[in-house]
């Protein structure tokens, strides 16, 4: 239990997809205007990883992997299907946010609308497909792959949120006319991750 | 006689006369002097006719304490080690500085002023300098005006620097604070990071070599010394008792550390003052005292023999290191801070709670206090827009 905790955490704070490891800008930048749009797309990229990952898991140890067929007979344990493991990533991905667009679409259509055309844009989002290959190259086990999904989901809305926090303030800041808009956002996020840094050596 | 001078400027520097360029630094001057004909206008902080630039000054005199006390406290440390180590004369231009006024005697409070000073000094004016060269420059060429701020923010990014910190790189932490951290965004009032504590992060992260460690915190060449922080980590209290440095130590702040940060006593003269007269805001201060609170009795609860800053008891941790400093300095400061009453607590308890995680579970930085208030600088806006959001929602509902 406590090395779950210990991996919720860590995905969290210390290895934070957006402010540590740099992950998912394009959305993180866009989107970060409304605190409400912001909080909206977080909880979408928490659902989003909170599926893939444990699904890719269980693609990758089953199928992907080298000796991951052995369950069909001694003929397949040699097979290594991981030349196939990044089209098949982005598959999973494409299909889960298809589906939780229409369901968006169907039950929270306020959301839908504020998410727009950036849903979609989930499905090309590098936190996702880097959280999916953090998970293999870490070689986490299924519960492990749930709990690091979820995690740094929460960590990407975290910081995401925190991101519009800031920027909504700074509607009444003066900023030089050179700096305007994205020049400013890229100063403002990396003085968030030097507050993340805080946690650099954190072992849990 | 200095009021005729500034006045017969006055028509050449605004705008339209030949010099309106140094408009910002005649401003500087004039109102630095004597009390401005036009107060703040459009501000959050008119009460009374105390305007910024005196809430300003008087933060900035509300360090007096901790500085004094600092520079004794640097002289004291020095002596007794020089003492120990049979060192009479200290090298270099600080020396003779020394020399010039005051002997090398741990027990002369003068001596100690002294030597405390010529380390203390040299970097506050520095800081000072260069500091202000940029502040102006931003000024003169964005046409705002020099604020005061900056005499706080100086004052407080010294403060926080070790003894021994060389010069170039005290310029190189303000120069970032100010420029990147404030003037980016427009100055004064504009940013959302406390710029003292973001030019001390990045010289910290940036030099980890000089800003924390052994070696750093006493002002003799050669000697290395652990910060009772870092004893307090390796040992547990005991040890730091067994090393000879009580609670009522820790608390009037005969140890070492950055200069202003080691005596409580003397922060809590000062910052008290900010609070009885409402400049520091007490509900963050009592926020950041509850959550501290909670979490060192959460984390003595559960124990821990391998990790002995789980048992350090919470009036340790509140003498020790910065957590004074930045309890009524860092974490009041009304720009970086959260804006409504709820999300004062909020912000402060955050701060509490992450200071002691930080302290507690992360054995790389022993120093909590900073990193956990740039922390909650960066979700101070978002606590700020739930509460007006909850508020908005009951005004909605009571209709």
């Amino acid at each position: 239990m406590e090395h779950f905790i210990s991996l919720f955490v860590r995905s969290i704070f210390i290895e934070n997809m957006a402010l540590a490891a740099f992950l998912g800008m394009c959305t993180f930048l866009a989107i970060s205007k409304k605190v409400e749009a912001a909080i909206g797309l977080g909880v979408a990229v928490i659902v989003v990883l909170a599926i893939t990952v444990p699904v890719n898991n269980v693609l990758y140890t089953y199928l992907l992997s080298e000796g991951g067929l052995s369950w069909l007979g001694e003929d397949y344990a040699s097979v290594d299907l991981n030349f196939l493991s990044l089209i098949t990533f982005i598959g999973v991905i494409a299909a889960m946010v298809q589906i939780l667009e229409m369901v968006l679409d169907k039950f929270f259509p306020a959301l839908y609308n504020a998410l727009g055309v950036f849903l979609p844009l989930i499905t090309v989002n590098c936190a996702i497909m880097g959280a999916n290959l953090y998970m293999v190259e870490r070689s986490y086990n299924f519960s492990e792959s749930v709990v690091f999904g979820v995690g740094s989901g929460v960590g990407w809305a975290l910081a995401i949120a925190a991101l519009a926090g800031i920027r909504e303030k700074m509607k009444y800041s003066d900023v030089p006319d050179g700096l305007q808009g994205l020049g400013i956002t890229f100063i403002t996020v990396g003085l968030m991750s030097l507050g993340f840094m805080s946690f650099g050596g954190i072992s849990l | 006689m200095l009021k005729k001078l500034l006045d017969s400027m006055s028509p050449h520097v605004h705008p339209g006369g030949k010099h309106e360029k140094w408009y910002a630094l005649w401003e500087a001057v004039d109102t630095g002097f004597f009390k401005p004909k036009d107060v703040t206008k459009t501000t959050a902080h008119v009460r009374d006719h105390i305007d910024l630039k005196r809430i300003m000054i008087t933060v900035w005199i509300c360090t007096f304490p901790a500085m004094f006390w600092g520079m004794y406290n640097v002289g004291f440390q020095a002596n007794s080690v020089m003492a120990d180590m049979g060192i009479t004369q200290v090298e270099g231009w600080r020396g003779a500085l020394i020399a010039l006024f005051a002997g090398h005697d741990a027990a002369s409070i003068w001596d100690n002023l002294i030597h405390g000073a010529a380390y203390y000094l040299p970097i506050y004016m520095t800081v000072f300098a260069v500091g202000g060269f940029w502040e102006v420059l931003f000024a003169t060429v964005r046409k705002h005006e020099v604020n005061e701020g900056f005499f706080v923010t100086s004052v407080l990014f010294s403060l926080t620097c070790p003894p021994d910190l060389p010069l170039w790189q005290a310029a190189l932490g303000i120069s970032f604070g100010v420029v990147i951290a404030k003037e980016v965004f427009g100055g004064t009032g504009k940013n959302f990071l406390n710029p003292a504590l973001a030019g001390r992060a990045f010289l910290f992260f940036a030099y980890p070599s000089y800003m924390s460690g052994d070696a750093v915190w006493t002002a003799v060449d050669g000697y290395t010394g652990a910060t009772a922080l870092s004893v307090l980590a390796s040992g547990g209290v005991e040890t730091v008792v067994n090393n000879g440095l009580s609670w009522t130590d820790a608390f009037l702040g005969k140890m070492q550390g950055s200069i202003g940060e080691t005596s409580t006593l003397a922060l809590i003269i000062g910052g008290g003052a900010l609070l009885v007269m409402r400049i520091a805001a007490w509900r963050i201060v009592a926020g950041v005292l509850i959550g501290s609170f909670l979490m060192t009795t959460l984390f003595n609860a559960i124990g821990s023999e391998t990790n002995q800053m789980m048992n350090v008891p919470w009036h340790w941790h509140v003498v020790v290191g910065g957590f004074a400093f930045g309890l009524f300095f860092m974490a009041t400061d009304p720009v970086s801070a959260s804006m409504t009453n709820t999300g004062k607590w909020v912000f402060g308890a955050l701060i509490g709670i992450m200071v002691i995680l930080i302290r507690v579970a992360n054995p790389a930085f022993p120093e909590g206090m900073m990193l956990a208030i740039l922390f909650s600088n960066l979700f101070a806006p978002l606590i700020d827009h739930f509460v007006v959001q909850a508020n908005v929602k009951r005004r909605l509902a009571r209709g």
